[in-house]
């Protein structure tokens, strides 16, 4: 899996100054609709780690997205800086527990796993008083630490996220860098060689598992902080196959490919809304001309920023 | 207590052979040609709002039936050569998505030919009344009719598989397709017959459940991830094993929603969980 | 009446981006958003609700309290998840005066949200919720329908006054089961009966086999229910079905027979139910009104009309006071608070909560026609309780 060269590390950053850049001249809405469509990338990030890096393509995501979000819900939203780590530390943790039974399975058979205990944490906030039952509910917002009017409310959350999820594409890039992240991208090319090399091959797969796991709860946690609503569905399987269709939209041979492919899904579901009274549809066939066509990926177009492997 | 429990074990049954019913067709499709079907749920729905059209149209439940079947096998014959064949090789990630991408597709081609409405389906005027089955509660002759049509379909389909050449074929083909072409057998078209036979199951399933449970958006959900959970407890390929596994999770979750309904979900979910961990081939497959 | 296709409010959607909220003149029209679900299951009901609230501007000539009204129609389907955003469309994007939603009640709560935040007034043509009403009441949130406890209490007095001393709930495992379960417990108590179960069914289900095979082992008498739509249509089907009505009779909150008797056929006749509208309301204000619903939709009233239609007579009673203002917050909620809504269902006033107190009819599911037979509780209040507004 590529990381973007230089040339395609600076469009980045521009794309990111334009945004920062936002509450300048941007209308409450659109700002709001950006929020959203960072807080998707950051889910979709997450799942990168684990489909175009390691290549374990999972439907329990979703799961430890809401659980991240729950969290926020179940501790009363005591100030952010208790919430954010304990969002990652709940998400951490259940993928630290479903991680060695799912990874024992490959395949179709993890993918059936992953399924399995991603729609058990659904049904443990559906069915249950534990998520405030089927139709969601409205939480209290977590303080920051300093008073934001409802006027300022769409900027500041815009820049929280695009930082975070700044951070957070830094740290995977470095990550991908590092001996543990060619190791992961090893495994997903070859895992017989990486085993015949030595590697622990199951022991990094829990690595990415687990980090996956608490960069989807990070993104719930923001998720949940931004919209100061949770409801059972941030949990469903619906939402797993989302993200991965963000990561096919966007690339999956790239670190930024789940980013492009989120603002791509939401700018191509904001357009549905907007011109046509069947926005679903026009999701749908989207979503057939991707996977038929689309092989690389948004990120696949650009050839010049493919970093010599 | 007693009465509630065997009247509880006779929904069980019922509903299990009704989940077989759906799940075969997608253990075959994926036992023999190793593809992802998310969108097996909205055939069921789509038989299931054949049959509302049919029995609309002409009164009679009966006759939306071998339309099911038909449709049904025509509409997955068409699938397969437009779509699933081109499939067949690419990587899981991808049929997940496009059978996703069919799921949306095949709720707004319903939204737009059926509306959005629920609608009621009334039962056969022969079968409807009530067999008397313990201490005040009685079963719709209804729901035996399907019961026993369900345990024929069973039958008849363990017969193909065992019993004839085309079974054998079928069987080959889950193993070893190359086999297949070297014993004279054209893999194309017996991809082909799987999957229209898969797809006829799913919408006969439906159309026979539509007067149980109503005909409205979505109606294929449940039935998706549970139909999934028997493939997978079943074993892949095994319509035997999706028989028994059928009922099991069908009692499961029907005990389930009578005693613990806010753990049934999990409960069946879970057993998928333990299945895959403990044998991974399936709990009732011969391998 | 001033109908915006999407194509107009694309091009003025993109005038306005950008420029944040432009200032309302007083001369410029007023523009409601229409959040209900015009797809999905409750596409019916979202049509007969918008359905009803432009008939009663129609017959203003399009104008309430001398203000020419727009309407924005923004499907919410049935979606909670996609509640904030839709929301915010409205508010934000077409920069809406006034809300009118919905019917799911996970939906309505981000309305509601929405409503308090940015101060401008909601009226809510169906979602019972108590908490609209209750806990998170504001002085900008208005109901036109009702509160889930309300028709269920009805159902409750009427069981105990014809002599039933234990019943059952059965419904589904949300918000509105769990609290028109509470009104059904309540209107027992109070009429000196016993609600002894409550059975659940994980929503949406529709396989009610397991929840019908418990309920002869109960030792009820009678079974109340809350189910709407496709959920009441199975319902009844089944329990007839399972031959339980010989010997524990059902019945439950209007919603179990409101709309889908015809589906429902032989099952349903001879249900009783409890609901604040019914077939054969003889008022001068019912016949009328049936008769221009019928002429503008060429479809029969039902309670989802009617409730459309008393919301705007609400909002017209606001803004007839404030002299076309919906910013004038405080008086603008006065004159709807002091308002006798002359309505299809009866005439009603507000409660300090801002509920109808309503008459709640007991009916009888009769030959395709749900026909008021009787009274099941008379000007009924929701209780309100945990409302902080003056009064309440």
């Amino acid at each position: 899996m590529i990381v973007a060269s230089r040339p395609g590390q600076c469009v980045l950053g521009a794309a990111a100054l334009g945004i920062a850049s936002m509450p300048l001249w941007a209308s409450a809405w659109h700002m709001q609709l950006v929020s959203t469509a960072l807080v998707a990338a950051l889910f979709a990030l997450s799942l990168q780690v684990l489909v175009g890096a390691t290549g374990l393509v999972s439907l329990a995501q979703a799961g430890l997205f809401g659980l991240g979000a729950y969290t926020v819900h179940l501790l009363g939203s005591p100030p952010v800086w208790i919430t954010l780590p304990a969002a990652m530390l709940a998400a951490g943790v259940a993928a630290l527990l479903i991680g060695p039974l799912a990874l024992r399975t490959k395949g179709f058979f993890f993918l059936m796993t992953t399924l399995a205990f991603g729609q058990m944490l659904f049904f443990a906030f559906h069915d249950t008083p534990l998520g405030g039952g089927t139709d969601g509910l409205f939480i209290v917002r977590p303080s920051l630490g300093f008073s934001v009017s409802r006027a300022e409310r769409p900027a500041v959350f815009l820049l929280l996220n695009l930082s975070v999820l700044a951070i957070v594409y830094g740290g995977l890039c470095w990550l991908m860098s590092t001996m543990l992240g060619h190791a992961l991208q090893g495994i997903r090319s070859n895992e017989n060689r990486m085993a015949a090399l030595g590697h622990n091959v199951q022991r990094l797969k829990l690595i990415a598992f687990v980090l996956a796991g608490a960069l989807a709860g990070l993104a719930g946690h923001m998720s949940a902080l931004t919209d100061a609503f949770v409801s059972p569905d941030l949990l469903g399987w619906h939402r797993s196959a989302e993200a991965l269709l963000m990561i096919l939209l966007g690339g999956i041979g790239a670190l930024h490919g789940p980013i492009l492919g989120a603002f791509a899904l939401v700018a191509i579901q904001e357009a549905g809304s907007l011109l046509s009274d069947r926005p679903r549809l026009v999701e749908g066939v989207v979503f057939l001309a991707a996977v038929l066509f689309l092989r690389q990926g948004i990120a696949g177009w650009r050839l010049p920023w493919r970093a010599r492997p | 207590m007693l009465t509630g429990l065997i009247a509880q074990l006779l929904n069980g049954v019922q509903y299990g052979l009704l989940l077989f019913l759906i799940s075969s067709g997608l253990t075959l499709i994926f036992g023999v040609m190793g593809v992802i079907n998310l969108a097996h749920g909205s055939l069921f729905m789509i038989g299931a709002y054949l049959a509302f059209g049919v029995a609309s149209l002409t009164g009679s439940l009966w006759l939306a039936l071998p339309v099911a079947v038909l449709g049904g096998a025509v509409f997955g014959a068409v699938l397969e050569r437009l779509l699933f064949r081109r499939f067949r090789t690419r990587a899981h990630l991808d049929q997940v998505l496009l059978t996703f991408a069919l799921i949306l597709l095949f709720e707004e081609g319903r939204s737009t030919l059926a509306g959005n409405q629920f609608h009621s389906v009334p039962v056969p005027g022969v079968l409807d009344f009530s067999v008397p089955v313990i201490g005040g509660f009685g079963y719709s002759a209804y729901r035996l009719a399907v019961l026993v049509i369900c345990l024929i379909v069973a039958a008849g389909l363990v017969w193909l598989i065992e019993r004839t050449r085309v079974g054998s074929a079928i069987r080959a083909a889950a193993e070893n397709t190359e086999m297949l072409n070297l014993l004279g057998f054209d893999a194309g078209r017996v991809h082909t017959m799987v999957f229209a036979g898969g797809t006829a199951l799913a919408m006969l399933a439906g159309a026979l459940a539509a007067p149980l449970q109503s005909v409205y958006p979505g109606m294929g959900d449940g039935f998706l991830i549970l139909s999934f959970i028997v493939v997978v407890i079943g074993g892949l390929g095994s319509v035997a094993g999706a028989f028994w596994a059928a009922l099991l999770v069908g009692l499961i979750d029907t005990l389930g929603k009578a005693y613990l309904p806010q753990a049934a979900g999990i409960a069946v979910c879970a057993m998928m969980a333990v299945v895959l961990l403990w044998r991974p081939t399936g709990l009732f497959s011969r391998t | 009446m001033h109908h915006v296709s999407r194509r107009a409010m694309l091009a003025g959607a993109a005038l306005t981006a950008g420029l944040g909220r432009p200032a309302v003149a007083q001369g410029a029209p007023l523009k409601v958003g229409m959040m209900l679900p015009f797809s999905g299951t409750y596409a019916a009901l979202g049509e007969n609700i918008a359905a009803g609230f432009e008939l009663l501007i129609a017959e203003n000539d399009g104008k309430l309290g001398g203000r020419a009204v727009t309407l924005i129609r923004l499907d919410d389907e049935s979606d909670p998840a996609k509640a904030p955003a839709n929301v915010n469309r409205l508010t934000e994007r077409d920069n809406v005066d006034v809300l009118l939603g919905t019917v799911h009640s996970g939906v309505v709560m981000a309305l509601v949200q929405a409503a308090r935040e940015k101060e401008i007034p909601l009226f809510i043509p169906n979602a019972g919720n108590v908490a609209a009403t209750r806990d998170l009441c504001s002085p900008h949130v208005f109901r036109s329908s009702f509160s889930n406890w309300q028709p269920a209490y009805g159902m409750g007095r009427a069981l105990a006054a014809r002599g039933v001393k234990k019943a059952a709930w059965v419904t589904w495992d949300y918000a509105a089961g769990k609290e028109s379960g509470e009104g059904f417990r309540d209107g027992l108590r109070d009429g000196g009966a016993e609600m002894t179960h409550l059975l659940t069914v994980p929503f949406p289900e529709t396989n009610f086999q397991p929840v019908l095979a418990q309920i002869s082992g109960l030792g009820v008498e009678a079974v109340g229910s809350f189910f709407a739509g496709g959920g009441a249509i199975q319902f009844v089907k089944d329990y007839a079905a399972s031959g339980l009505r010989a010997t524990i009779p059902l019945c439950g909150s209007g919603f179990l027979t409101e709309g889908v008797l015809k589906p429902q056929g032989a099952a349903a006749e001879g249900i009783q139910t409890a609901l604040h509208y019914g077939d054969g309301l003889d008022n001068a204000k019912n016949v009328a009104f049936r008769t221009a619903f019928k002429a503008k939709t060429t479809r029969d009233a039902d309670v989802y009309a009617v409730q459309g239609y008393d919301a705007g007579q609400m909002l017209a009673a606001g803004l007839t006071a404030t002299k076309g203002d919906a910013a004038a917050a405080m008086a603008f909620a006065a004159a709807i608070r002091a308002a006798r809504i002359d309505s299809p269902r009866g005439a009603f006033t507000l409660s300090a909560s801002h509920n109808p107190i309503q008459t709640i009819w007991l009916r009888e599911a009769r030959d395709g026609q749900n026909k008021v037979i009787g009274i099941a509780a008379k000007d009924l209040a929701d209780p309100g309780t945990g409302c902080k507004m003056a009064g309440a």
